[in-house]
């Protein structure tokens, strides 16, 4: 997910009653998704705005949302959160990196033991 | 406030008691530094400034608010408006862009909406909001790898090294989603309310660490001194953690039915 060119810089106002600097994504996600929803005359959906959706949303994406972002460690045992399958895609990827890497060096990998823990891991590919 | 005038439009705030006079909402940086007013109506009353039509209109908004740099400059003075109204008066504040194209418009709202708006009113009156968001510290105790293992092929003995970082990585992400959870089942004890946001983007936020925790507390008035040291006491084991507020109750004066 790009989101070239943020955050952007902000223009330095004095806090008024926050003794901390207040970011803008702490602005957004408050103004752009709490407060109270009237229609005024003048329509506009905030979530049909593609830079809402795109970026924006990243950021103020409703709890729902959220889940189906799988951003939910409130709800579900935190080793199950998108952080960690961040690390097993990651870990995944860089094993089979390593694999093609010792397969074109022609290393013994026809001896290779598996690596303590492995045997635990269903992701194994080689 | 030129409602009769066809090139503004009315650009509301936040909704309050009806008691606000002109004079409290004097001197306040509004959108384009326009003056603010105040359109009282039945029991409440709206904080409105008048916006220019040309680039307030549906058309004109839904290009303006791709402009990131065009949405913070509005974002901003809607969040000074409301907050300054917000430091002594209990305020439900408006979503950003809820534009009207005459007073008379508003005032058919706050009557015909009064009974809603002085309720959610009344869930935030000698409250305010606080915001903690807590931060995965991470690399503070590098794993003990640096030497690799004798007779080791160099990409085995890589292969290895990544392994314990990664592992080193999810214990200490376990460790903090273990804590976060605990101090926010504290910090939601002392409070009224709380709302959980989904943790930022990296990218938006500009904070180089992953949130695990960004929650919004309801609180009386003046009364965060307890609050403020369970975070204290949290603070920098297994989270980075950040207290902000006062906040105007922007995640709890909501309208029955909405969320």
């Amino acid at each position: 997910m790009s989101a070239g060119g943020l955050p952007v810089p902000g223009r330095a106002r004095p806090p008024e009653h926050r003794q901390e600097s207040t970011n803008l994504a702490d602005i957004l996600e408050r103004v752009l998704d709490k407060g109270i929803v009237i229609a005024g005359d003048i329509r506009v959906n905030l979530l049909d705005i593609e830079l809402l959706t795109i970026k924006i949303r990243l950021l103020v994406a409703s709890v729902d949302k959220a889940r189906e972002m799988g951003i939910d460690w409130w709800e579900h045992d935190p080793t199950l959160s998108s952080g960690q399958r961040d690390l097993a895609d990651e870990n995944r990827r860089l094993r089979e990196r390593i694999g093609a890497l010792e397969a074109t060096r022609g290393d013994e990998n026809q001896g290779r033991r598996p690596l303590e823990g492995e045997k635990n891991d269903g992701t194994r590919r080689d | 406030m030129g409602p009769g005038v066809t090139d503004t439009l009315l650009y509301v705030y936040a909704v309050t008691d009806a008691d606000l006079v002109d004079a409290e909402v004097d001197g306040l940086s509004a959108v384009d530094d326009a003056p603010v007013h105040v359109i009282a109506e039945a029991a409440v009353a709206a904080v409105v400034s008048a916006v220019d039509a040309q680039r307030f209109d549906a058309l004109a908004l839904k290009r303006s608010l791709e402009d990131l740099q065009w949405l913070e400059g509005v974002a901003r003075a809607h969040d000074a408006v409301v907050s300054r109204l917000a430091s002594h008066r209990p305020v439900a504040p408006v979503r950003l862009a809820t534009v009207f194209t005459s007073t008379e418009n508003v005032r058919t709202l706050l009557r015909t909406r009064a009974r809603d708006f002085t309720a959610a009113l009344d869930r935030v009156r000698g409250r305010c909001e606080w915001a903690v968001k807590g931060f995965v510290i991470t690399g503070h105790t590098a794993p003990a790898t640096s030497a690799p293992a004798p007779g080791l092929s160099p990409g085995r003995s890589y292969l290895e090294r990544r392994r314990a970082e990664r592992d080193h990585r999810a214990q200490n992400q376990h460790e903090a989603l273990t804590e976060a959870a605990a101090l926010h089942d504290q910090l939601a004890q002392l409070a009224i309310a709380s709302r959980q946001y989904p943790p930022q983007d990296r990218t938006l936020s500009g904070h180089r660490d992953e949130m695990v925790l960004n929650v919004a507390y309801l609180l009386p008035n003046g009364e965060e001194s307890e609050f403020r040291q369970v975070v204290d006491a949290y603070q920098g084991r297994h989270l980075r953690l950040q207290l902000a507020g006062p906040w105007a109750p922007y995640s709890f004066a909501i309208l029955e039915g909405d969320q």
